[in-house]
């Protein structure tokens, strides 16, 4: 049954976004808000409003009770999760079906698999997706891990089986450094995340991120191409691109392809993303893990294949099934997007909340902003630093970028450090521009360019 | 004997804990020296150490575990 009433259960920018395209769909909005948020540009747009808590997330956009609950006062037969908070949390997804909610996103059960990173991966090989060399399951003692060095080598990786997002991971060199890092890794598993589990990967060098955006209504699934995601600080993104640079069309293809294999063997809901390690010198990618949401970065795959994602997530959580065919999407020209942070990059980007005193957006032909900002706003201290999403689109690449130093040239944000500045440095870096890059590339760059960042 | 107070040096979410399953920093009647840690202050999604720029006797902390807390207000009291 379509949704008349949706709560959209996340702030800042994605509120915003998932805001538009329920509008459009002439579906009624409420959005779900902290005691920080009250004057917030989401909480001014939506239909109506309802707060869930005081400011600390822990206790508004991190509590189901408090969600779940303000649904039913509202009338809301919907709930959309966002990114973030509680997008990737299967007791949620679960409260919601048991209190009557469609929950946007995925099943409980596909939400908890792909969040295993060990399920993860052995889903991944089941369905015949390349995983990195690494150990098949958890490992609980060291002397386990010594039969999967055999096949990965050093350098390798400790990750925690609860982790994702890059969080939790070491890096060993040799053997007494495998031996030193692993109970810590282990300790801090245990704390982090309450699950002490471990698994070994293959360290690959001068790896590009890529990512497949793929949606699925339950029975099928169809691949939006793909995103490069590699310009990043310490594993968080910053600038991502779509398609990827140089990407050979077989390889592409399989990428692609794989990511599906992947989705369908979870019988895959609603909008996600798989992620994979690629190795441009060797043309082979590898799985790492399968993200069950919309992401920050979904704008670059919408500007180049013309798809609403966050209508298409809105629709298929409705009942109806995909609302098109793989063949109808077809990638055309390039985009490239830019996180600008409230971060200040000339101080080990240090975050720094604070009143917007003026704002000045850039816009003409190719240019996107997704941003819930407006001047005199209070950007509060309880969440995310991401402000805005400067996203410029081209028929190729050298038009997209040149429009995004454009825009970067005209964006003015006043009263706080963001990471424009970082941008438009990135836009015209020679390595940027040939994409000569992989994910460890940016931090060293950092740092040998700190004074310009100063 | 004077009362002192412990400032919070940024606006964000007070913690008393290094962890939710570690013992606090501080507690009520724990004696504080200049720079000890009394807690941490999450400003988007990172963590800062709250150390104490005066030194006594902690009668009580002014907030709860977990608040939202503005920059400059009261987190502690101290006497001595």
């Amino acid at each position: 049954m379509a949704i008349r009433t949706l709560l959209v259960a996340n702030r800042g920018e994605i509120a915003l976004r998932i805001q538009r395209a329920a509008r459009e769909l002439g579906i009624r909005v409420v959005q779900a808000h902290s005691a920080a948020d009250r004057d917030s540009l989401p909480v001014r747009l939506a239909d109506a409003a309802v707060e869930i808590g005081p400011p600390p997330a822990k206790k508004s956009y991190l509590s189901i009770p408090a969600i779940v609950e303000a649904a039913k006062k509202v009338g809301a037969d919907a709930v959309h999760p966002g990114y973030g908070f509680l997008a990737e949390n299967g007791e949620f997804a679960d409260a919601c079906e048991v209190a009557g909610l469609v929950f946007v996103g995925p099943t409980g059960d596909t939400i908890r698999a792909m969040g295993d990173k060990v399920e993860a991966r052995r889903l991944a090989a089941e369905a015949g997706v390349p995983t990195v060399p690494g150990s098949a399951g958890r490992i609980h003692e060291l002397e386990e891990a010594r039969e999967v060095l055999a096949r990965t080598g050093f350098p390798v990786m400790i990750k925690a089986a609860a982790g994702g997002g890059g969080r939790g991971i070491r890096i060993a060199r040799d053997a007494e450094e495998l031996a030193r890092l692993w109970p810590q890794a282990r300790a801090e598993a245990l704390a982090a995340f309450g699950d002490g589990g471990l698994y070994l990967e293959k360290r690959i060098e001068r790896a590009r991120h890529l990512e497949v955006q793929v949606l699925g209504d339950g029975r099928q699934v169809i691949h939006l191409f793909e995103r490069d995601c590699s310009l990043q600080r310490r594993r968080q993104k910053l600038w991502e691109e779509a398609p990827a640079v140089r990407l050979d069309p077989t390889v592409r293809e399989r990428l692609c392809a794989a990511a599906v294999r992947l989705a369908e063997r979870v019988h895959y809901r609603g909008a996600g993303t798989v992620e994979f390690l690629f190795d441009e010198d060797r043309g082979e990618f590898y799985f790492l893990e399968m993200n069950t949401r919309i992401q920050v970065e979904h704008p670059v795959s919408e500007e180049i294949t013309g798809v609403d994602l966050v209508k298409a997530m809105l629709e298929i959580a409705g009942g109806a099934p995909l609302p098109f065919r793989q063949q109808d999407v077809v990638p055309r020209g390039h985009a490239i997007e830019v996180r600008i942070n409230a971060e200040d990059p000339g101080r080990d980007f240090a975050p720094h909340p604070g009143r917007i005193a003026s704002l000045e957006l850039p816009g003409g032909p190719g240019v996107r902003i997704d941003t819930a900002l407006y001047a005199g706003y209070e950007v509060p201290p309880f969440y995310d630093s991401l402000l805005m999403k400067l996203i410029a689109r081209g028929r190729d690449r050298a038009e997209a970028l040149a429009r995004l130093e454009r825009a970067l040239g005209e964006l003015a944000i006043g009263g706080i450090p963001t990471t424009a500045g970082l941008h438009r440095l990135l836009v015209r870096a020679p390595e940027v521009r040939g994409w000569d890059v992989h994910t460890a590339w940016l931090e060293p760059w950092l740092e040998s360019n700190r004074e310009k960042l100063a | 004997m004077a009362k002192k107070e412990i400032l919070s040096p940024l606006p964000g979410t007070f913690y008393r804990r290094p962890a939710p399953d570690q013992p606090p920093y501080k507690s009520e009647g724990d004696p504080v020296a200049v720079g000890d840690v009394v807690g941490l202050v999450e400003v988007m999604k990172s963590f800062n150490e709250v150390k104490s720029e005066v030194e006594g006797k902690l009668v009580r902390f002014l907030v709860e575990n977990e608040d939202a807390v503005m920059a400059g207000q009261p987190l502690a009291e101290l006497e001595g």
